[in-house]
């Protein structure tokens, strides 16, 4: 093969690849594609609060007894709450996808009901932990890092509860105004899921452990 | 059309109004030049607070009645009071580093090549684009606004270490000035994720036909990285931020240690540890220093093999270094920590995986160096930026390899060596590059080039002036003299050191001064330079392919399809010594 041959087939292995340009090479749209890098970055700033919560309880003297402290029973509906409102909401995405918008609507507002009722108990546990003393710098249990890493680390993660509520909101009332799109559903599910998983971790590592 | 059919109605002839065109602009080149110009204003804060600092460690407690008078609180009676010297030196680290390298590099450069050299009619998302821009402007705004706020600007250093930082009460800027500090770099993070966003979606969707990742020019290639280097590392300082912010205002003490005591007052504060902070700042803080080098590092490639009419030498390995680079930055902060008390199998860890970088490092500077080799150097002053960004690597990181040595860095730790080695590989040396990109993309952002007399002028007077300034540092580093410090005289064993920094001054003065002949040719050659042709530089990449400057949305009519790789300098079977990138291939020979 002369040179120019291998230049030539070089140019047509580029133009077919997925990578040649000209077309997605994960057949995601950029929205889609921003949405998970958005999630990527997100994570890191739960990683950073995660990892100071950790520093924080390895050099305290003694962490208090979480299990006597929390009613292990409220978290656990708060968690089961939240994870089902995840299934919920990739039923709405398949529900988009097989294009029945009435459908999908009915989901949305499923998972945004599952979002309040876990709000209403994270904010009924705020109140009652800090009706027993729970304050920033301080609480009656032990070291002043416990009550601080929960109000921030739940706090935070209730900020974003906050926001994908009001996301699903406005992607259900546009769905239901008949302004939407399968893969408008499908990156705000996302979104829904992502605060779905930073629970998980958040309930596993300073719930449990 | 599918991805690629979002901007296709941009091409539709727009009558904008000029706030429109030039304020509230969508387009990518516009809020490119906006980061340039904006990030220019900055530059000039941030270098008169450097000639400030210079003045003070040259003549201690000198007064300066005309200085007294310009800043009359911070340095009432013409002598400079000591919290004005350490907020000079805190503010000039901050604004350097995010409001001028990273704005420039990132934000201007990202904003204004990136579209242009993968042929896309814009970036992804051009609104979060201009709120990219307008975010950073508002940083920029809460940064400055830290000069007048009751107490000035912050004490505590660029790297705001706690429990300094987290404590108001550790002197007259950690109050308001801090808080200021925090908030304009929660915007900038902001600011930042915005980029990312656009800059990582547009490169790998937006990319026009034929222009595969490996036919990217190395610039965009350097920006990716870049861009997900800042995806990962600034969502942590946002953490950090949040935290810091808690201590400050809202009494928690993740940051403070119990039993402190600040102005002979125990603080109430207990528990918490600043080792916390500055693991979270330097998990962040070490690839921002790559977050800078990175596109640097892809500006000179570029620019290096457009003047030596020679392709990049190795490609691939330039593409795998830059990729290792950002890899290892995020598992290297430590070596910032070697003198907190360590533990040392963990020092020689973080040792080993900092000297490990050296060696991408180096195989870039081969490539370079063999890029020259032979090459008949057209010296513009592009080019000889870029030669002299090569040069300050070379003798910054060298440096480099002592001070990863954590034994070696116990003894130089906070001296004068560690300040001159991170101004010559993560300041000068990214300065350098940005100057070169200025010189070189000039004529497509403005449609005029600069002058080269000038140029050139402006390249040997900061060569010079750099080498005489940071060379000297590294030796009175070597002798103990300490990073931060009012008055180094007041301690024996620094006295001698006074002409040498008396030296430094001087030489920082012209240094400071030669950068005039840089402005004053931009703004020159902005109105009455001469006219730019489409491609003056004779060079490859797909900027070159449209009109000088080019319309909105890019190209006149269809984007180009990309058919051979950027550095086709002195390719065989063509007439030229350059091929665009768009240039159709030879012909094969008919029949067999």
């Amino acid at each position: 093969m002369s040179h120019s041959e291998a230049l030539a087939a070089e140019q047509d292995r580029v133009l077919a690849s997925a990578w040649g340009g000209g077309k997605s090479p994960f057949a995601a749209n950029w929205g889609k594609l921003m949405m998970w890098l958005f999630l990527i970055s997100d994570a890191l700033t739960f990683v950073a609060l995660i990892a100071a919560y950790g520093f924080m309880r390895y050099v305290s003297p003694r962490w208090p007894a979480q299990a006597e402290i929390f009613d292990m029973r409220l978290i656990g509906f708060m968690t089961f709450t939240l994870i089902s409102s995840s299934a919920v909401m990739a039923m709405a995405v398949g529900a988009a996808r097989t294009h029945n918008p009435k459908l999908a609507v009915r989901f949305l507002f499923l998972t945004i009901l599952g979002g309040l009722i876990f709000l209403g108990c994270q904010a009924y546990e705020w109140s009652h932990f800090i009706g027993e003393g729970a304050r920033l710098w301080s609480n009656p249990w032990g070291v002043p890092q416990f009550s601080a890493c929960f109000f921030v680390m739940t706090g935070f993660h209730g900020f974003h509860v906050t926001t994908g509520v009001i996301f699903l909101l406005v992607v259900a009332l546009r769905a239901a105004a008949g302004r939407y799109s399968d893969e408008g559903v499908e990156i705000a599910g996302l979104y829904w899921h992502f605060i779905d998983v930073v629970w998980v971790f958040i309930f596993a590592l300073f719930y449990l452990l | 059309m599918g991805a690629l059919g979002t901007h296709e109605s941009i091409t539709a002839d727009h009558k904008l109004g000029f706030f429109r065109r030039y304020i509230f602009s969508l387009d990518h080149k516009v809020i490119g030049v906006q980061y340039i110009l904006t990030a220019m204003v900055m530059a000039i804060v941030g270098g008169l607070l450097s000639m400030l600092i210079r003045l003070q460690l040259a003549w201690p407690s000198h007064q300066w009645p005309w200085l007294g008078q310009v800043i009359p609180t911070g340095m009432e009676g013409g002598v400079m009071k000591p919290e004005f010297y350490l907020s000079l030196v805190t503010m000039h680290g901050t604004i350097m580093v995010f409001f001028l390298l990273t704005a420039v590099l990132a934000g201007g450069f990202g904003n204004f090549i990136i579209p242009l050299q993968i042929g896309a009619r814009d970036m992804a998302f051009p609104f979060l684009n201009a709120l990219s821009y307008w975010t950073f402007f508002l940083s920029c705004l809460a940064i400055l606004s830290a000069f007048f706020v009751v107490g000035g600007a912050p004490l505590g250093g660029w790297t705001a270490y706690a429990p300094l930082s987290a404590l108001p009460q550790t002197g007259p800027g950690q109050g308001m000035g801090m808080t200021m500090w925090i908030v304009a770099i929660g915007l900038f993070v902001f600011s930042s994720l915005f980029g990312a966003l656009n800059y990582i979606t547009t490169i790998l969707n937006l990319r026009t036909k034929g222009m595969s990742m490996m036919r990217l020019p190395l610039t965009t290639w350097s920006l990716l990285i870049t861009a997900i280097l800042g995806l990962l590392a600034f969502p942590v300082l946002l953490g950090a931020a949040i935290l810091l912010f808690f201590d400050r205002s809202g009494g928690t003490s993740f940051f403070i240690p119990g039993g402190l005591t600040v102005g002979e007052k125990l603080v109430s504060h207990a528990g918490g540890h600043p080792l916390l902070w500055q693991h979270l700042f330097w998990f962040f803080g070490h690839p921002e220093v790559y977050i800078v080098i990175l596109p640097a590092m892809g500006i000179v490639s570029d620019i290096l093999s457009t003047f030596s009419r020679k392709p990049i030498f190795s490609y691939k390995t330039m593409v795998l270094s830059m990729s290792s680079i950002g890899v290892l930055s995020f598992i290297v902060w430590g070596h910032h920590m070697f003198v907190s008390g360590m533990n040392p199998l963990l020092g020689s860890a973080f040792a080993l995986t900092t000297l490990a970088i050296a060696v991408p490092s180096a195989i870039k500077t081969f490539n370079w160096l063999f890029t020259l080799w032979g090459a008949r150097i057209r010296f513009t002053a592009a080019m000889l930026f870029s030669i002299g960004f090569v040069s300050l690597f070379v003798s910054g990181g060298l440096s480099g390899i002592f001070l990863g040595n954590s034994a070696v860095d116990i003894h130089l730790h906070d001296t004068y060596f560690v300040v001159a080695h991170f101004h010559l590989i993560m300041a000068v040396a990214p300065v350098f590059a940005m100057f070169a990109g200025l010189y070189y993309w000039f004529p497509k952002m403005f449609g005029r080039m600069m002058n080269e007399t000038l140029g050139k002028l402006h390249f040997w007077g900061s060569l010079i002036g750099v080498y005489c300034v940071f060379f000297t540092m590294h030796v009175i580093g070597m002798a103990g003299h300490i990073r931060r410090t009012y008055d180094p005289y007041q301690y024996e064993f620094l006295k001698h050191l006074q002409p040498a920094n008396i030296f430094i001054t001087k030489a920082a003065f012209i240094l400071g001064a030669v950068q005039l002949l840089f402005l004053i040719n931009f703004w020159w050659s902005l109105f009455k330079g001469k006219k730019a042709t489409d491609n003056p530089w004779r060079a490859n990449s797909l900027e070159w392919t449209t009109s000088t400057p080019p319309p909105h949305g890019n190209w006149e009519g269809e984007i180009p399809t990309v058919c051979r790789w950027p550095y086709d300098y002195s390719a065989p079977g063509v007439k030229e010594d350059f091929a665009l990138q768009s240039e159709p291939l030879p012909a094969a020979p008919s029949g067999k």
